[in-house]
């Protein structure tokens, strides 16, 4: 089933799309999973998740660690961790 | 009554303050974070992830409100590029009393710079980079774990 997929900030940039539709095969079933066919398919992901620490998702708008199941899911989002709003110190 | 507002226009502080005091809570604290020029940022910039943030503000604005009983919440947040000086946050709570109202301030402010998916990019001397996360934010959104 298609799904699709966001990149925000340097995820965003290192894939070079902030956005696509793909149709992952039955067995890519979790975050990371989804992350490895991903890489598998195309350098440019594999350059932007190369670090898997740094990465953090949500699946349907709901923030899950990587091992979470995608099994229906909508929307999946790819990001470094949140730097926060608000001012650039204190 | 919580307002939680998302987007790139200019804050209207005295609108919002304005705005919150309908409520008719004996106490209104506030807080404004106005972007730093520290270390030289000429421009900062944010990314958000439209949906989700709105999401996520709402729901701590709705915890917050239930742990101190607020009579109102707002949450203003502004995205895209800033140069310092700008607005670029500003939390409001109203409730019957002010300890009430600063704590929930407070709590506001710690929790939405760890829990609201936004990405910053900072421009130094033409260099633009993505700032990296803080463990001190996590720290400070830790003490009001219960």
């Amino acid at each position: 089933m298609a799904v699709r997929l966001l990149y925000f900030a340097w995820v965003r940039e290192a894939v070079g799309t902030g956005e696509e539709l793909v149709d992952p095969p039955a067995g890519v079933d979790t975050v990371a999973a989804l992350i490895d066919w991903l890489a598998a398919r195309d350098p440019a992901h594999a350059d932007a998740f190369r670090d898997r620490a740094r990465l953090r998702a949500a699946v349907d708008q709901m923030f899950v660690p990587l091992d979470a199941s995608i099994a229906g899911a909508k929307e999946v989002a790819i990001f470094p961790p949140v730097t926060g709003g608000e001012a650039t110190g204190e | 009554m919580i307002r939680v507002v998302v987007g790139p226009d200019a804050i209207d502080t005295a609108g919002e303050l304005d705005r919150i005091e309908v409520a008719g809570a004996g106490a209104v604290a506030s807080f404004t974070g106005l972007v730093r020029a520290d270390d030289g940022v000429g421009v900062l910039e944010l990314e958000h992830y439209p949906g989700a943030t709105e999401a996520a503000l709402v729901a701590l604005a709705e915890q917050a409100t239930r742990r101190w009983s607020l009579a109102a919440a707002t949450v203003i947040h502004r995205v895209g590029p800033m140069t310092p000086g700008t607005r670029i946050v500003l939390v409001a709570t109203a409730a019957a009393h002010r300890a009430a109202a600063l704590d929930a301030c407070a709590y506001l402010i710690d929790r939405l710079k760890t829990d609201a998916p936004f990405w910053k990019r900072e421009t130094r001397a033409g260099e633009a980079r993505w700032v990296d996360a803080r463990q001190g934010d996590d720290a400070a959104a830790a003490r009001w774990h219960d």
